[in-house]
């Protein structure tokens, strides 16, 4: 699982039977500072809470399904938790 | 598996039931002789990791599964080890 900042929605108006109804938020992967890192992917979102500019957590390949009602549905990328708080305790050693 | 070290922990109320009172720790991943790799991954705690532990980490859906004992969690990565020393040849 990796952290990521949604920065947008998609609403399809045709999507595979199953993803009916599943939001889909546009997520930025941070990397562990939370800085943007990497290009922004679409997420489904299991918590269907996510709002814009939320962190959050989101898992990706087979889990991303396991995590919607529907588990067999093509999703590879699945928002997994909205993040309150990341204490980074131990700094980078170089 | 991969190597890591615990550089912290995150928290979160609205989350998949699966991860209910379970530990998420931020894993930096390290290479066989400790230095960072510039990449982390969030990985559940199975044997109680604590901050600055080089630990093991499963990065592996059913491994994880299997781990954690449930045939329908989403999840990938879980800490399966402390690790006290790491001998390279």
């Amino acid at each position: 699982m990796l952290l990521g900042r949604v920065i947008g929605t998609v609403v399809p108006c045709i999507v595979t039977p199953g993803l009916e109804g599943v939001p889909m938020l546009i997520v930025q992967p941070l990397d562990k500072n939370l800085q943007p890192k990497g290009k922004a992917l679409v997420a489904a979102d299991s918590t269907r809470m996510a709002g814009p500019g939320e962190l959050v957590s989101y898992e990706g390949g087979r889990e991303a399904a396991m995590a919607l009602e529907q588990t067999f549905v093509p999703v590879d990328h699945a928002i997994i938790a909205i993040v309150d708080g990341v204490n980074i305790t131990a700094e980078t050693k170089r | 598996m991969i190597l890591g070290r615990v550089i912290g922990e995150i928290h979160g109320t609205i989350k998949h039931e699966f991860y209910a009172n379970r530990r998420l720790l931020v894993i930096e991943k390290t290479s066989p002789s400790g230095e960072a790799t510039g990449d982390y991954l969030i990985a559940v705690d199975s044997v109680g990791a604590g901050a600055d532990e080089k630990v093991l980490v499963l990065d592996e859906g059913n491994g994880a599964r299997q781990v954690l004992d449930s045939p329908d969690g989403p999840v990938r990565s879980v800490v399966v080890g402390i690790i006290d020393d790491v001998v390279t040849y």
